[in-house]
């Protein structure tokens, strides 16, 4: 018995009316968890019961403590007949596990019913008493801390990094259950929301034991989805990175350690502490466990494991040179369980080298390869036993295998910043994965901690070493084009980098970055079955191809070399399919000056025609130097490459190494570049060709003020205010029928364009800002709807940079200064540059032949003054780190703004609660992690258009939404959720019925923050900060 | 080819101030989409008029949802729905409840009824107010006015507690209240160059000094019902004129205090005895309530229009009414000190208040 619940229920308010004839309500509320249930007292009478109950206490595994949420069900009781349900309110009990994090959860949380939305709220108390056990035997993880951000969470560090964690369940949709009798709307949307907690908490469970048998005691970059295949059922699956971490403990003990701490916490303390290393990483972990992992979810179905069989697969055709991972897929369920759990728990050999993280410990990332992603197309009705996990479980592992061979194929040991999606549309699911190969040091996957001190004695140059290619140059695979690293001259770099991470902050830009999309629509013919599945895989290389040339147009376009962040979306209709690639460009110092674009026409005859020609040439030059104007590049090369001079043309394939399982050496061989052809030159004879070049000049610049990308921060961008605003904006486009691809494109385009439009007048008082980690996801709900949803964050900044401003910014001072040293090194080299001769070793065609050329003396004097200047940066960069750690001096701009919002938002009884998909808080210092928050929301109407229509309905949900997850973290003594995410929108209308169904998930990480202006009085900002619910609670 | 459907929800939700007013103006999103092109918004922000539309359509949503905790605005301080900084919740609480001058004045000392609010049309028409904001500002009396109704102690410091108004907009809806209550009427020909802060102001005055609540601040209804025992006390006064020893008296006291300090002295003293038994009349009507609601039309009737005629300034106006207020006093057979007094004060500084073009 490893676990006390604790249960209470105080008082509710706001409660809707319930009984007509009195205009009021007799309320009482059920507790249950498990099988047990409690109900309190009936309070007749009233809307703002206060029910004051007893403690209700619930004796449990902490398996099911993991496992189950808290229900709590608000009724209102009827004399004569049922009581009516009132609304629901779900509890994840998870954060109250974990010693580190969350104490006792309390506060005002919102009742939500799936047909009425929020009705009122209800004060509760809940707490947990945990045992110690030490059972090596048990099923439970508790203790396992979960982060769904991508880097080291700000207040630890990461003694070691094991590596990838995954899992997934299924079970039966209770959506599809109702197929024969009538469906009850709330009971169908209250057991799948109920169904989905269990799966979600029973995933963490699962998750969190591999992390404690790799040795670990954390998981980052912590990501769950569900896809909702439909009748086969419902699949809810993890990836993740796992780690071991550890405090930093440089705050004072109050503000790690609450006073309010109860007796079992510090009964839990010791036992994670301790524990988590003792676990033996060699000896094999008992059978029983391996056999619960990979059980059904659904005990009562006898599970068969007979393999994934082949037939579900539509990659028939094998794979050759790089596709070893056929054979791993193919291998039965058990086995193929039991290899890789041991494989995992093996740091030597691991099997998926893959890492969620995006961000990573200085010196932990050495170089980079390039984007690897694989697709593949399944049929979801082809499943042999739908309700066991082995037959997706094996089609990932062999897109994981397909991603760890492309990465082998970069010279490349690693994959970071990887992540897995789907697309379902009917029976068809396109699966995908992708990431960045990588080389990483091995410092953090042996045991022994890194000091910080030993940060800035990093052999690796900083800011130019991850460009470095990690492949050998004589034996690439594909044809690359390198040249000598515009930073240190002493390796070789590719001319364009393509990844998925964020940008590294101890990268050398030049400039600004921005946000860079490509957008894609392809039509296809109405079929069932495997012909639908076979024209899916057939579109899929070209829709790939087709993004990546508008990517790397765009690119040009706007005069950069490299891509971060990079996420491609497919997602299947069944007319059409879309994809969105999206990414920030920056220019990377060390990589070469990007070339112009060339528009060249096939018939030079008629002068008209030519004068076309050179007017959109005109266009495209000038588009290029206001674009370089706009982001502030001014790279230090002299000579620019001549517009149109031969290229070898390997772009596409160089960054991208993608592939596709259904065809994989189809897409080896199929020719990304054009054959022959030029570079950057776009051939406008073809209708395709123009249209690319009115996609590229149609992209509207962001207004003055405004900076756009999808990573965590702008370069360029350091003084941040603390204004910040999250938002969700969501749109939904109806198409006409019988459009063209182009006609489809120039719809899509428009409608991404419209809504970056849309946002930037909408966050205009917000000038200057930038709008951070935009992350655009696109479905087709149905045949001709397309639906985009944006998740982002606008953070103002002041517009002064001087030097002496930027030095303090708190909690990130660290990544402060270093990208302040990257300022002042590019600042050096630009001077450099100009002081040195002007140097034709930018020209990429003298690097091909490097000994040939004549002025290698020149070079290499600059090269080492541009190494002594870099180290003279250096030691500068680390004095000012360490004297900025020691005090934390107030920025004056900052600073008066964050107190004026603080003032004005203390007069609310109600907690404000910050919400942000990054990973940080601008101006404020994370002192606590309160633990993951993880919900999903179903809700339905009956009455749409009394609701506001579709834009009412969803708008008031997505309120909600907010609401609810900003209630639960300040129940948690929390004031901030970091890395939020929405990872499914899923909106159906039935506007003829009058009805619309949406569900929504959303996750991030529950923190308590405090302002850097109130760094001083740290214990007494503390104190209040986890009162501060408590407060707002009791201010009726 | 449309948008089918366009949401946009901030943490912190965002609303525009001047969208937000053309929302409480009652105006359709078109047209407010034509006045902000008007405004200049577009060439200021790089926008479209698509983008104007549709952040005006999403303002508007969010306005509508937000309503609701309007109508309690209370429940916006502690619901969770919409994270608003409070003194965002201030300005939207106080825009809410603001009403137009124009409008107030045609619905002062009406009935809040149903059969008002179907003529709120004809007001919106006379008006040029659209009828949607006409029914909010309406809505918004009955409201304040419904809820304390039921409540005791002072009326002002009740508007504010509830609904959370500033104190000017608490005072001005209490003067509201009170005219509802007591249904005085404002609206005849003769009332129209008053202003709604000319009966506000009447209507602080009467709150302050004639109603239970001047006397004992706890009772229900206190500060909306006059004093029943005072208007019955009020008969007393009669005596000022229908004892004619005392109406002379009365005249020459006043008009030995007056000689000599006034270019209008011979009018004055020509007319004293119509107009103080204009003003005592008065005080002898109250106790009917039909009397109650001629009380500004019969000031205004049976004393303002005399002296305007006879082109007496504020200046002799006030000097006029200190002096038959005080002289009253000196009289040997005039016992009712008390009640002149309560009397005599406010009328004096309503009528003070009222005597302008």
């Amino acid at each position: 018995m490893p676990g006390k619940l604790k249960a209470k229920i105080v008082a509710g308010r706001h409660l809707p009316v319930m009984d007509r004839a009195s205009d009021l309500t007799d309320a009482f509320v059920e507790v249950k968890f498990g099988n047990t249930t409690f109900k309190t007292d009936v309070y007749p009478k009233s809307l703002n019961p206060q029910w004051n109950s007893e403690w209700f206490k619930f004796e449990v595994d902490d398996e099911d403590l993991q496992d189950e949420p808290l229900q709590i069900t608000v009724l209102d009781h009827d004399t004569y007949s049922a009581n009516d349900a009132i609304g629901k309110v779900y509890i994840d009990i998870d954060p109250l596990l974990c010693s580190e994090a969350a104490t006792v959860i309390s506060g005002w949380l919102p009742i939500y019913d799936t047909i009425h939305g929020i009705r009122g709220e209800i004060n509760v108390l809940v707490k947990v008493d945990l045992f110690n056990d030490l059972n090596r035997f048990r099923q439970s993880s508790c203790g396992v801390k979960f982060f769904c951000t991508t880097s080291i969470p700000r207040c630890y560090r990461a003694v070691m990094v094991h590596g990838f964690v995954e899992e997934l369940v299924v079970n039966e949709d209770p959506e599809y259950q109702w197929i024969d009798r009538i469906r009850t709307p709330r009971a169908s949307n209250e057991a799948r929301q109920r169904l989905i907690f269990l799966m979600s908490g029973e995933l963490q469970r699962k998750i969190g034991l591999k992390v404690l048998e790799m040795g670990g005691n954390a998981v980052v970059g912590y990501l769950q989805c569900f896809d909702l295949e439909g009748e086969t059922g419902l699949v809810v699956r993890a990836i993740g990175t796992a780690c071991t971490l550890e405090k930093i403990s440089t705050l004072p003990a109050t503000a790690t350690h609450p006073s309010n701490s109860s007796p079992s916490k510090d009964m839990k303390e010791p036992g994670f502490g301790e524990e988590a290393p003792g676990v033996p990483l060699s000896s094999g972990p008992p059978t029983p466990l391996r056999a619960q992992t990979f059980s059904s979810f659904s005990p009562s179905k006898s599970y068969s494991r007979q393999s994934s069989s082949s037939d579900t697969e539509l990659s028939l055709t094998p794979k050759t040179g790089m596709g070893s991972g056929g054979s791993a897929g193919k291998e039965a369920g058990p086995l193929k369980a039991l290899l890789r759990q041991q494989t995992q728990s093996a740091l030597e050999q691991r099997e998926y080298p893959f890492f969620t993280l995006t961000a990573f410990p200085p010196g932990f990332l050495l170089h980079v390869g390039g984007v690897v992603s694989a697709r593949s197309v399944k049929l979801l009705d082809r499943i042999h036993n739908p309700d066991e996990p082995e037959t997706r479980d094996a089609w990932w592992e062999e897109i994981r295998q397909e991603i760890k061979s492309h990465a082998k194929a970069l010279g490349c040991h690693a994959v970071v910043g990887y992540s897995e999606s789907t697309s379902i549309c009917e029976e068809v699911c396109i699966l995908s994965a992708s990431g960045t190969a990588a080389i990483l040091s091995s410092r953090f996957m042996q045991d022994g901690s890194l000091d910080t001190e030993h940060r800035f004695e990093e052999v690796v140059p900083p800011g130019c070493g991850f460009c470095h290619i990690p492949y050998d140059e004589l034996n690439i695979p594909f044809p690359a084009q390198l040249t000598y690293c515009y930073c240190c001259r002493r390796y070789k770099v590719p001319d364009v980098l393509f990844t998925t991470i964020d940008l590294p902050t101890e990268a050398n830009v030049t400039g600004k970055g921005c946000l860079i999309q490509a957008r894609l629509c392809r039509t296809k013919k109405k079929a069932q079955g495997e012909g639908n599945a076979t024209a899916i895989s057939n579109l899929l290389p070209f829709l790939e191809y087709e993004l990546h040339t508008q990517l790397m147009n765009k690119l040009k376009l706007r005069g950069m070399n490299a891509l971060f962040g990079l996420r491609i979306q497919i997602s299947v209709g069944e007319t059409m399919l879309l994809g969105l690639a999206s990414a920030t460009g920056v220019y990377l110092t060390a990589l070469p000056s990007p070339g112009g674009i060339q528009v060249a026409g096939k018939t030079p005859s008629d002068i008209t025609y030519e004068q076309h020609i050179s007017n959109m040439q005109k266009k495209i030059n000038d588009t290029i130097s206001k674009n370089k104007e706009l982001h502030e590049i001014n790279p230090p090369e002299v000579v620019e490459e001549i517009i149109g001079s031969p290229i070898p043309e390997p772009r596409q394939r160089s960054r991208l190494f993608r592939s596709h399982s259904e065809s994989s050496d189809e897409v080896s061989e199929l020719d990304l570049s054009h054959g022959k052809k030029d570079a950057f030159v776009l051939e406008i004879d073809d209708t395709d060709a123009v249209e690319d070049i009115h996609a590229l000049l149609t992209d509207s610049p962001t207004p003055a003020g405004f900076y756009s990308c999808n990573t965590e921060i702008m370069p360029g961008i350091q003084n941040w205010t603390s204004a910040i605003q999250m938002f969700t904006s969501v749109r939904v486009f109806r198409l006409n029928a019988n459009l063209t691809n182009q006609g489809l494109n120039k719809i899509f385009s428009d409608l991404c364009e419209n809504l970056l439009k849309s946002l930037y007048f909408k966050l205009r008082s917000m000038v200057p800002c930038c709008l951070c980690h935009l992350n655009f996801t696109v479905a087709i709900p149905e045949d001709e709807l397309i639906q985009v949803a944006v998740t982002a964050v606008a953070m103002s900044f002041d517009k002064e940079q001087s030097l002496e401003n930027g030095k303090q910014s708190g909690e990130k001072t660290l990544i402060k200064a270093i990208t302040e040293n990257d300022e002042q090194l590019q600042f050096n080299l630009e001077l450099n540059a100009e002081t040195s001769s002007p140097n034709p070793l930018s020209s990429p065609k003298g690097l091909s032949e490097v000994g040939s050329h004549p002025s290698a003396r020149d070079r290499c004097s600059s090269w080492i003054e541009q190494l002594k200047l870099k180290a003279h940066t250096i030691r500068r960069g680390s004095v000012k780190t360490t004297s900025s750690l020691e005090k934390a001096s107030p920025l004056p701009e900052g600073r008066s703004r964050s107190l004026r919002s603080n003032r004005s938002y203390s007069g609310s009884s109600v907690a404000v609660v910050k919400m942000t998909p990054l990973s940080f808080i601008p101006g404020a210092k994370i002192i606590k992690y309160l633990g993951i928050i993880n919900m999903f929301f179903i809700r339905e109407t009956t009455s749409l258009r009394e609701e506001g229509g579709v834009s009412g309905f969803l708008h008031t949900f997505i309120a909600e939404v907010f609401a609810m997850v900003r209630a639960h973290v300040a129940a948690l003594g929390g004031n901030a959720v970091v890395s939020y995410s929405m990872k499914e929108c899923v909106f159906m209308e039935n506007p003829n019925k009058n009805q619309a169904q949406c569900l929504i998930n959303v996750s991030g990480d529950a923190v308590i923050f405090i302002q850097e202006s109130e760094l001083e009085s740290t214990s007494v900002q503390t104190q209040s900060a986890t009162t501060h619910t408590s407060n707002g609670g009791e201010g009726t | 080819m449309s948008v089918e459907l366009d949401v946009f929800v901030g943490n912190t939700t965002i609303m525009d101030k001047e969208v937000y007013q053309l929302w409480l103006n009652g105006y359709t999103v078109n047209d407010a989409v034509k006045v902000r092109i008007e405004g200049g918004v577009m060439e200021e922000c790089e926008a479209s008029a698509e983008v104007l539309l549709s952040d005006t359509m999403d303002q508007y949503r969010t306005f509508q949802m937000c309503e609701r905790l309007l109508h309690h605005p209370a429940k916006l301080a502690n619901q969770l729905l919409f994270q608003i900084p409070p003194d965002r919740q201030a300005m939207l609480i106080e825009r809410y409840y603001a009403f137009d001058d124009s409008f107030v004045r045609e619905v002062l000392g009406k009935k809040l009824s149903k059969g008002t609010k179907k003529d709120l049309d004809d007001v919106s028409t006379k008006t040029g107010i659209t009828l949607k904001s006409c029914r909010r500002q309406f809505d918004n009396f009955k409201r304040v006015f419904k809820v304390v109704e039921e409540l005791k102690g002072p009326l002002v410091e009740n508007i504010r507690q509830h609904f959370l108004l500033p104190d000017q907009l608490a005072r001005d809806y209490a003067a509201i209240v009170f005219f509802a209550n007591n249904r005085f009427e404002t609206g005849k020909k003769k009332l129209q160059y008053l202003t709604f802060q000319d009966f506000a102001f009447c209507a602080g005055q009467l709150i302050n000094n004639w109603t239970l609540g001047a006397v004992d601040n706890m009772t229900e209804d206190m500060d909306v019902d006059l004093d029943k025992e005072f208007l019955q006390d009020l008969k007393d006064l009669k005596i000022l004129i229908t004892d004619k020893d005392l109406l002379d008296q009365h005249k020459s006291l006043v008009c030995t205090a007056l000689r000599g300090k006034t270019n209008v002295f011979n009018e004055m003293e020509a007319n004293f005895k119509n107009l103080s038994r204009g003003l005592v009349n008065i005080a002898a009507k109250l106790i009917n309530a039909k009397d109650v609601r001629d009380f500004f039309i019969d000031l205004v009737e049976k004393f303002i229009e005399p002296c305007r005629s006879d082109k007496w300034t504020s200046i002799d106006m006030n000097l006029y009414l200190t002096h038959y207020t005080n002289s009253a006093h000196i009289l040997d057979t005039f016992k009712h000190h008390a009640v002149w007094t309560r009397y005599m004060g406010v009328i004096k500084s309503c009528i003070l208040k009222m005597y302008h073009d």
